[in-house]
């Protein structure tokens, strides 16, 4: 299959740290194959792919695993070490589309108006302002910048409508990172993230998470926010024909407001990333 | 503050009370539970409210109601002057209307597990879930088919009551669970028709009417 190789070179989500009780286990998926997770002591979880022990780290209130024995490291996010930010795992939505496709969903504002109405977006201000997409050739990861949408109700600590900067950053192929203008400290960026687990290439678990600035709201009123975004996305991304993500420009013609989505594609393909693409217009 | 909703933004029985709310124009004080992941409705501070571990609960007039029939019932008693979405004085609607707020929690039980399954990850007996939610399906397929021959898109003699919005939530979610609407026409029209009603607000799932706006103003 193409692309599964370099797939397995990665690291992946598979659980919030510390959800697992003692002696509890659970079967998922990963990259089409079944593994088991176990609760451990002190609320640790290993991963079992058959009889095989797999690598386990915990980064960003999430245990990682890999299949590999010299995987790529595991990205960084400075800004959610900062001390007094709320660290939010968001719980996980499972989706029928291609990891690719909920993470490319992720990196577009466009939709913004029309998905997350009167919340992330609002007509008619639907203008998606020119903005830079570049990669990041020491880092390998896709970065756009100088992005600003206007929008009526920004995260859950903004009052009225805003005009909102972002940061969007592909740090690997199934994860997407955003930096937002936060509402209560305008000098620091709310972090959020689209952490993806690949279940197959048409099927994905998405474990969104959070770094943010808020001391108003409830961690319950956070994470419901983030829910409704992401489950709003949900059915349109179910809806997506076809289910893996298309690499082929001729397949779904892109505007000026898509650079990321462009720049992602594009990438994808030249690292030979492809578990979850189409690589040939069909 | 007309009652209090402990609320999760992805239960279609949460978005019974928070749709007919807004139908009716009532505001109320609503407070997020971590459903998922948090499982907060199973925890101690609300237990000490409702043992009953569901979502949503009421407080309404110093009762706790944790049944959604009860809470809208209580809703249009209370807040709908004009008796349209509970005619108290109507025995044959009245009587039908309890019948379909029956029907209701056979929604809950099957699309509502399918959709916990397909979208949470909740382990649940799928197979039997979305055979149910089928067989459910066509029974309201079935009986909006007959109001249509009757000359009414609505559950329920001819206005909306609050049968259908008791049945709406899961019934427009089915897709959320991988089953899709176009095998049920007159499912989609009623759907359509309760989309279109003043007041009306989405849930992640449920969208709203696009709206072609005005845009002469703006461009």
């Amino acid at each position: 299959m193409l692309g599964l190789e370099r797939a397995k070179d990665d690291w992946y989500p598979v659980a919030i740290a510390g959800s697992m009780g003692e002696c509890e286990s659970h079967t998922t998926r990963l990259l089409g194959f079944e593994i088991t997770l176990h609760g451990g002591k002190n609320g640790a979880i290993s991963v079992n792919f058959g009889e095989t022990d797999l690598a386990v780290q915990v980064k960003f209130d999430h245990v990682w695993t890999t299949f590999c024995d010299n995987p790529r490291p595991l990205f960084d996010i400075p800004e959610g070490d900062e001390p007094g930010r709320v660290r939010v795992p968001c719980g996980v939505v499972r989706v029928k589309c291609s990891p690719l496709r909920a993470v490319e969903n992720f990196l577009d504002i466009a939709h913004f108006p029309f998905v997350h109405t009167d919340i992330l977006g609002a007509e008619p201000h639907t203008e998606v302002a020119p903005y830079d997409v570049k990669i990041d050739e020491s880092k390998n990861e896709v970065i756009a910048t100088k992005v600003k949408f206007f929008q009526p109700q920004a995260a859950k600590s903004a009052g009225d409508g805003i005009v909102t900067d972002y940061v969007y950053r592909v740090a690997a192929p199934m994860v997407s990172i955003l930096y937002k203008t936060c509402p209560p400290k305008p000098e620091a960026q709310d972090v959020i993230t689209l952490f993806v687990q690949p279940l197959d290439e048409e099927t994905c678990d998405v474990w969104p998470w959070m770094a943010l600035y808020d001391y108003e709201n409830s961690m319950a009123d956070m994470i419901s926010f983030q829910q409704m975004i992401f489950v709003q996305d949900r059915s349109i991304l179910e809806n997506q024909i076809p289910r893996k993500l298309p690499l082929d420009p001729r397949m779904e013609i892109p505007t000026r407001a898509d650079m990321t989505s462009i720049a992602y594609r594009r990438w994808l393909k030249r690292s030979g990333a492809l578990y979850g693409a189409l690589t040939e217009a069909v | 503050m007309s009652f209090r909703l402990y609320n999760y933004v992805l239960s279609g029985n949460c978005y019974k009370v928070r749709l007919f709310a807004s139908l009716l124009g009532v505001s109320y004080e609503s407070i997020a539970v971590d459903f998922h992941p948090g499982q907060e409705h199973k925890g101690e501070k609300l237990l000490q409210i409702s043992p009953a571990e569901t979502l949503p609960i009421m407080l309404a007039d110093d009762m706790v109601l944790t049944e959604t029939s009860a809470m809208l019932g209580w809703m249009a008693s209370k807040f709908d002057a004009g008796k349209n979405w509970w005619p108290v004085n109507e025995p044959t609607k009245i009587t039908l209307i309890i019948q379909w707020l029956g029907f209701a929690s056979d929604l809950t039980l099957t699309i509502g597990e399918a959709r916990l399954h397909s979208m949470l990850n909740r382990d649940v007996d799928v197979d039997r879930a979305l055979a149910g939610g089928k067989r459910a399906l066509r029974l309201l397929e079935a009986r909006l088919t007959e109001q249509s021959l009757r000359g009414s898109q609505w559950l329920v003699g001819e206005n909306p009551t609050i049968a259908d919005i008791a049945c709406f939530p899961y019934a427009a979610l089915a897709p959320d669970a991988g089953l899709e609407h176009d095998d049920y026409p007159v499912i989609r029209n009623w759907l359509y028709a309760i989309r279109s009603l003043d007041g009306f607000v989405t849930m992640p799932g449920i969208h709203e009417v696009h709206k072609l706006r005005d845009t002469e103003n703006t461009l």
